[in-house]
């Protein structure tokens, strides 16, 4: 390839203008690795048609400077120290007397299950005591799925029979009728769903939580979609199931968490009982706080694979 | 346990090396799916079951589903007679 002579501007203009098929070029091309001969299109899908780049992209010769690799290296080498800097500066591992002096560590073990009901220490935490951090985490989950809803969309697409055409499209690419993963998952499927309710509603008790049962629970309503397609999953789980699971769990979580956090800053009873800690029914809003989460996590996982796979519900 | 413990660290090493070397990126991302599974072995080891879960369901589950899909999307996984007939062409 013959280098042209890199220039900030150019470089930054060819990004611009190349920059949404860019990555499908280069990973062609680099799988391949002959010269570009435009956008590979595959033969049935439909693809938005791109400017073929020219031969000299800018892009790549700003890529192949000396100073941009140098100025990588710097990066890659100020990260690194950066890194090892801060392990250096933290507490020895597996030492068991660098926590004791932790008055912070000392509180939790001691009062976490007295205080808020649960066996499992983690889940007293972050539902509890750091619940408003867990109340942030799920909100960048449903966030996230509302942006990746707004970029990948076909709903925005103003002509209603191209919307149809595509639709049409993303199903019939669909995994056809597999005979082994559909006996997989005929079989794995209920297991894995028992067990993600159990990481769920043990979440107090045990190891576990909202979040890793409903990733558990997601990753059973990819499965079973992969093995029996869109139509089998949409008699019980649709494009309105996620959104009002989604909106109500949220607003229950703020709403619950909200009065937890008014009545304890004003040193008021909230009313809700602990429970004999090792019930399955205690540790006050544990359980329900737990539950909603996976309600959120799972939909989310379950709704940002299908947007990937086909741009809708 | 202690040999079982340096026999999946040093197998992490050896995943995300290879992730990064590696051209095929179906290959890459298989790679990195046994790092997160090795991974939340290392988390059990390490006495901490939550993360150990979560890890086995995100880590080496969902994040890789999901990167499977993204890698559909952009053509990067075809079928072998496919990509013969392109290098031809």
């Amino acid at each position: 390839m013959k280098k042209q002579k890199p220039d900030f501007f150019s470089a930054f203009h060819a990004w611009l203008e190349y920059g949404g098929s860019s990555l499908d070029r280069e990973m062609t091309e680099s799988l391949e690795n002959k010269p570009e001969t435009g956008t590979v299109e595959s033969k049935n899908k439909p693809k938005s048609k791109k400017k073929t780049p020219p031969q000299n992209n800018p892009r790549r010769a700003y890529a192949d400077a000396w100073w941009y690799r140098l100025l990588a290296l710097a990066v890659a080498a100020a990260m690194i120290w950066l890194l090892a800097e801060a392990v250096a500066r933290m507490p020895q591992f597996g030492n068991a007397d660098t926590l004791a002096d932790s008055e912070l560590t000392e509180f939790y073990v001691e009062h976490t299950k007295e205080e808020t009901g649960a066996m499992n220490i983690v889940t007293g935490i972050i539902l509890d005591y750091r619940g408003f951090d867990t109340l942030g985490e799920s909100h960048v989950l449903f966030i996230a799925v509302c942006t990746v809803l707004l970029m990948l969309s076909i709903y925005g697409e103003k002509d209603e029979e191209t919307r149809l055409k595509r639709n049409e499209m993303e199903r019939h690419f669909e995994p056809g009728d597999d005979v082994i993963l559909q006996s997989a998952a005929r079989l794995l499927t209920p297991l894995i769903f028992v067990y993600g309710i159990y990481i769920i509603l043990n979440g107090h008790l045990s190891p576990g939580g909202g979040f890793s049962g409903g990733a558990v629970l997601g990753a059973g309503l990819i499965l079973y979609q992969n093995a029996f397609g869109y139509e089998k999953i949409e008699r019980f789980f649709t494009y309105k199931t996620f959104k009002w699971v989604s909106v109500c769990s949220l607003l229950f979580y703020s709403l619950a968490k909200g009065y937890h956090f008014f009545t304890g800053a004003n040193h008021m009873d909230s009313h809700i009982s602990t429970g004999v800690p090792g019930n399955i029914l205690s540790g006050g809003l544990l359980l329900p706080l737990n539950f909603v989460v996976g309600c959120v996590v799972a939909c989310t996982m379950y709704a940002l694979f299908t947007m990937f796979r086909k741009g809708e519900f | 346990m202690e040999a079982l413990n340096v026999i999946l660290l040093l197998f992490m090493i050896v995943c995300a090396v290879a992730v990064a070397l590696t051209k095929n990126l179906l290959a890459a991302l298989i790679t990195f799916m046994a790092q997160g599974l090795a991974m939340s072995v290392v988390w059990m080891l390490l006495e901490a079951p939550d993360l150990a879960i979560t890890e086995a369901a995100v880590g080496a589950g969902v994040s890789s589903i999901l990167m499977f899909a993204a890698l559909k999307k952009i053509d990067a996984i075809r079928e072998k007679g496919e990509a013969d007939e392109e290098t031809k062409a």
